[in-house]
This record gives structure tokens, sequence and C-alpha cells, in this order.
């Protein structure tokens, strides 16, 4: 954040001298001070706000708390909400696969074939973005419930028994999960792939490399850490989804996103909800860490 | 043909190594416009299902096709809730998209243009934008209703606007930031040579040339604004925005207005996203 200016001129220096040091100093200062100052107040501040609830003891009789660095209470939770970790995890992970498996050849023809189109082409990924998240999420339960479009499709054409089912299965929560995320797998890879300098690619080809060759030794490597970030990017944004799961899952298979936001405002159990929001807040810094670890924290907001 | 290729013939084999044709001609084209159509498929299914006549009783959404009609469009006001949160949720995304656009472009130009030396904590608010970009939403909407409970805020358009502008600014300032990098700062020094004073640079020569990606960072924050819904939930307290009024009504049943407003919403969406496209290119 924003450091306080040093002040170690010396006391000979002229009123106007310092006042000239100071307006040349000041300029980056003053540039990100309304939005660092948003940043620390609405985004930081809370996020430390719920780590305290979390980290306090409250007594349940008079319900003063007290900071008590208590970390206990975090294992704690996840144990409780074991079998929500998990299915989030699962899901979250295979959306996020599947988002890769798809958007990859995309972002490929994109930053290499798409010429003067490539513009097009990324609106067209962001297309589902102009329509409303729940909107989006309300058209595919409308499109995989029973007497939808899909499913009438495959029972017609007996690809699927007649009692098979979708909605309110683990299969349609992946299925919205994966749509809706897809963008933002496909956004950081095309950057990657867009950024490979094309005369390095010529260069394996000149040493006599063969296609198959100059991609997995010259383009995937260089594509690493825009893969990772498209998983970042893409996984925990799932991991925390909750519409996803309310909307197509039905009752079944309960994520932990629903858990936080059931303990926050049904429950009004802001205790149980911030711990929970923590553990997922840690995994977040866990992926980012991890990625600034291995890959350098110079290049993780390149691709946004 | 010789052992050993000789120039000639080498490069030549090489060019035909380099354009992979069957991948770059129709198996990737193929491929990626299948994706295209799958992004696009259930925005054609809202659509077309916004002109879907109702036949039961109670006037909601239908799986099954009755027919066509405009009565839709024509009831568009007729659900007054809907009505309301769409307007709200117009005021709350104007609103926000200012602010955010107005903080985002200064953050931006203060990261392209000044480094640590000179500007501390460079590093520190990177991190932030990416934390703020990649935290779950349910996060940042739990943490901010714990935040307004603590500080005894009522919750309102207030509250909202507060948490859409800083959701918002991330996203207007990595966008703002990727256009101004290939910023000619020769421009400016000339416009001092001239006399202009900081303040007049940057109206006359800074902000019109760095227009384009200020427009795309305003319209990011706008389609962020207008979309969000987990962040909103936990927020909105009396005040509806729209996605919040649309995912209340769907547990019940889902009016056809609601596809409605989602279809319009798209048109307007698309319109201005190419034009601004159309911008963009002519000034390149």
């Amino acid at each position: 954040m924003d450091q306080p200016l040093p002040t170690d001129h010396p006391g000979s220096v002229k009123p106007t001298r310092r006042l000239t040091a100071l307006r040349r100093r000041l300029p980056p200062y003053l540039l990100s001070l309304p939005a660092g100052l948003w940043l620390l107040l609405l985004f930081i501040v809370p996020l430390l706000i719920m780590v305290s609830i979390t980290l306090k003891t409250c007594s349940p009789a008079s319900g003063a708390c007290v900071m008590t660095w208590n970390w206990g209470d975090l294992p704690h939770v996840v144990n409780l909400y074991r079998p929500q970790f998990i299915t989030s995890l699962i899901f979250a992970a295979i959306a996020t696969i599947i988002d890769l498996v798809i958007s990859f050849p995309i972002a490929y023809w994109i930053a290499f074939y798409g010429g003067r189109k490539k513009n097009f082409f990324l609106i067209m990924l962001l297309v589902p973005f102009f329509v409303s998240f729940i909107i989006r999420t309300l058209v595919w339960e409308f499109i995989l419930s029973n007497n939808g479009i899909v499913l009438t499709f495959l029972k017609h054409n007996h690809l699927a028994p007649s009692n098979f089912h979708i909605l309110g299965t683990g299969l349609a929560v992946i299925a919205g999960l994966a749509y809706n995320y897809l963008p933002f797998t496909a956004l950081p890879l095309y950057v990657a792939l867009e950024r490979i300098d094309r005369r390095v690619l010529n260069a394996a080809y000149d040493l006599y490399a063969n296609r198959r060759v100059a991609f997995m030794r010259v383009i995937l490597p260089l594509t690493v850490p825009g893969i990772f970030a498209a998983f970042l990017l893409t996984f925990i944004p799932a991991f925390g989804d909750y519409v996803n799961q309310e909307i197509l899952g039905g009752t079944s298979n309960t994520m932990i996103g629903t858990v936080i936001q059931n303990l926050f405002l049904i429950d009004s159990d802001y205790a149980g909800g911030a711990s929970l929001s923590v553990v997922l807040l840690i995994i977040s810094l866990l992926g980012i860490w991890l990625y600034a670890r291995l890959l350098g924290s110079r290049t993780i907001e390149e691709y946004l | 043909m010789s052992a050993l290729p000789t120039t000639d013939t080498s490069s030549a084999a090489v060019t035909e190594q380099r354009r992979p044709r069957h991948l770059g001609r129709f198996l990737l084209p193929t491929y990626s416009w299948l994706v295209i159509a799958y992004l696009v498929f259930p925005i054609v299914v809202m659509i077309i299902y916004s002109f879907n006549r109702v036949i039961s009783g109670l006037q909601l959404v239908s799986f099954a096709w009755n027919g066509f009609t405009f009565q839709w469009y024509r009831q568009w006001s007729n659900i007054p809730g809907l009505t309301s949160a769409f307007w709200l949720t117009l005021r709350l995304a104007i609103v926000s998209t200012l602010i955010a656009t107005v903080l985002g472009t200064l953050l931006a130009i203060a990261l392209v243009r000044y480094r640590p030396p000179k500007f501390r904590g460079k590093g520190a608010i990177e991190q932030i934008l990416f934390l703020n970009i990649a935290a779950p939403e349910i996060v940042m909407g739990a943490s901010l209703l714990g935040l307004f409970v603590t500080f005894n805020v009522a919750r309102g358009f207030l509250t909202l606007v507060l948490a859409h502008v800083m959701f918002s600014i991330a996203y207007v300032t990595v966008t703002v930031r990727a256009r101004l990098a290939g910023f000619d700062l020769s421009l400016e020094e000339a416009s001092y040579d001239l006399g202009a004073n900081p303040f007049s640079t940057f109206r006359l020569v800074t902000l019109p040339l760095i227009m384009p990606g200020v427009l795309a960072g305003a319209l990011m924050a706008f389609a962020l604004s207008i979309d969000d819904f987990v962040t909103s939930n936990f927020v909105s307290g009396s005040s509806v925005p729209f996605p919040v009024w649309v995912y209340g009504a769907s547990r019940v049943g889902t009016p056809p207005q609601v596809f409605v407003f989602g279809t319009v919403i798209f048109t307007v969406g698309i319109v201005f996203a190419i034009l601004s496209l159309g911008l963009s290119r002519k000034k390149n």
C-alpha cells in the first residue's frame, strides 16, 4: 500500500526546492491513493475482520468475544463440513480440467490463426458474459430438465434410458460450472499463446523440429504459466460457487459455498460462516502463493 | 534425394512444415466454431423462449414450446418487483462504473508509469489486485457483510455501490493498463515543451490517447455490475438488484419477462461491444 513519504530532507533545503522534490515524488502515490484506499477499506479490512472473528473466542453466556488467536476452529470446521469440501473440490477440479481441455485448442487457434478477426473471436468467447450469470444458469436448468431440449433429443433417439435425468445430479452442476467459467480459462490461455515469440517457434522449425516436437518443447512449456493462471482463475471461483449447485444440483451434493451462504444469510451464524470463508481464502492464497513460488510473482498479473 | 538436403530444399521442406495446413484450415476452425456454438447455445434458447406463449394459468416460463408471441415484450413492465429491480441495477451500474473507471484508470496510470524506487508498494498493490480478481466472490461478499454488520451500516443502495466499485476497480485497472502499455511518453514531453501544464497535458494529450482503454474498462465494470449476484445478495438488504430478484423468483417460478430483460440486456451489450470494437479498430 501507500508508503509515507520519506522526510529525510536536511533542514537547510529551501522550502521551494523541498516542494518541487515533494511534487516530483507524490504523483504515483496520489494517483493510486483513491483506488488503494477503496480496496484497503472495502476489500482488505473486511477480510481481516473476518479472520479476526474466526480467531476470537466468544463466551456463550455473555456473547462477549475476546481475541484468543484460536486457529483451532479452522481444522474443526473443515472436519465438520468435510463432505461439502470434498464435493466442491471434485466438482471444481473436474469443471476446470474440462475447461482447460475445451479452451486450449480454441485459444491456440485464435492466437495463431485469428488474423484480423482476433478481436471478433475474443468477443465470441466473452459472449456468455452479456447475459446475466443467474439467467445463464436458469437457462441451463431449462435445457437440462427432464423435458428439456437435451434429454428429449437423447431419449427420442434412444441414446439414453427413459428414466435418465441430469438435473439434480452432480453432472448438471459440473456442466453449469464448466459453462459459466469457460471464459476465465480461455482468456489467460489466449494471452499466454499470443505472447509466444514467433521467432522462437521459427527457430525450432529451422532446427528441424517437426510440428509435434515444436508444440511439446516450445509452445507448451511457454504456455505453462498461462495454464496455471487459467487454472487458478477458474478453479478458485468454481470452488466457492454455490449458484450452480443451488439451481442445477437441487438438494443433493451440497457445495461449501451453499453452506457459507446459508450460515450467513439464513442462520445468521457469522462466526461459523466466517471460519469457512477463511478456509476458502486460505485455499485461494495458497494457490496464488504456489504460483508466485513456482513461476515468479512478476508474471502473475499479466494474465488478467 | 541426397542424404544431406541442400539449403534450398531444406528451407522449402520447413516452410511446408511450418503451416500445419489441415489443422489450421479445417480441424481447428471447425472445433472452434463448435465451442462458440456451445457458448452461444443457451443465449439462443433464452431469446427463443422469450417469445414463447404460456398456456397454463400461471404466467411462468414453461419448457414446452407453445407458439410464438410478442406478449412478454408488450407486457415487459407488468411485474412491478422485476421492473424496479431492473432500474435499480441500471442506476447502480452507472454510478459504480463512473467511480470505478476514474479510480481504476488513475491507478493504472500510476502502475504503468512508476517503478519501485519511485513507487514503493507497487508490488503489493499488484498482488492485491490479483487476489481481488481471483478470490471467490462468496468470500468477498461474506466479509463485506461482516464489515457492514460490525460497523452497523444499513444495507441498501450505498452498500451496493461500495461493493460494486470494490470488485470493479481491479478489472478496470488491468484493462486500462493493458492498453497503456504501448503509450508513447514522448508525446507528453512534447506537450510540456510546448508549455502545457500537467493538467492540460492530461486532458488534451494523455486522455484522448488512452480513451479506448478507458472505455473498454468502463464497459467491463458496467458488465460486472449488471451481472453480479453473489456479492449483491450479501449486501443488498432492502434494495433488490435484478439478478437477486431473478434468483429469488426462480425458486418459485420464472416469469417470462425475465427472459425479455435478459434478451434486451444481451442485445444492448453486444451492440456496445461491437461499437467499441469498431472504434478501437478505427483508432488503430
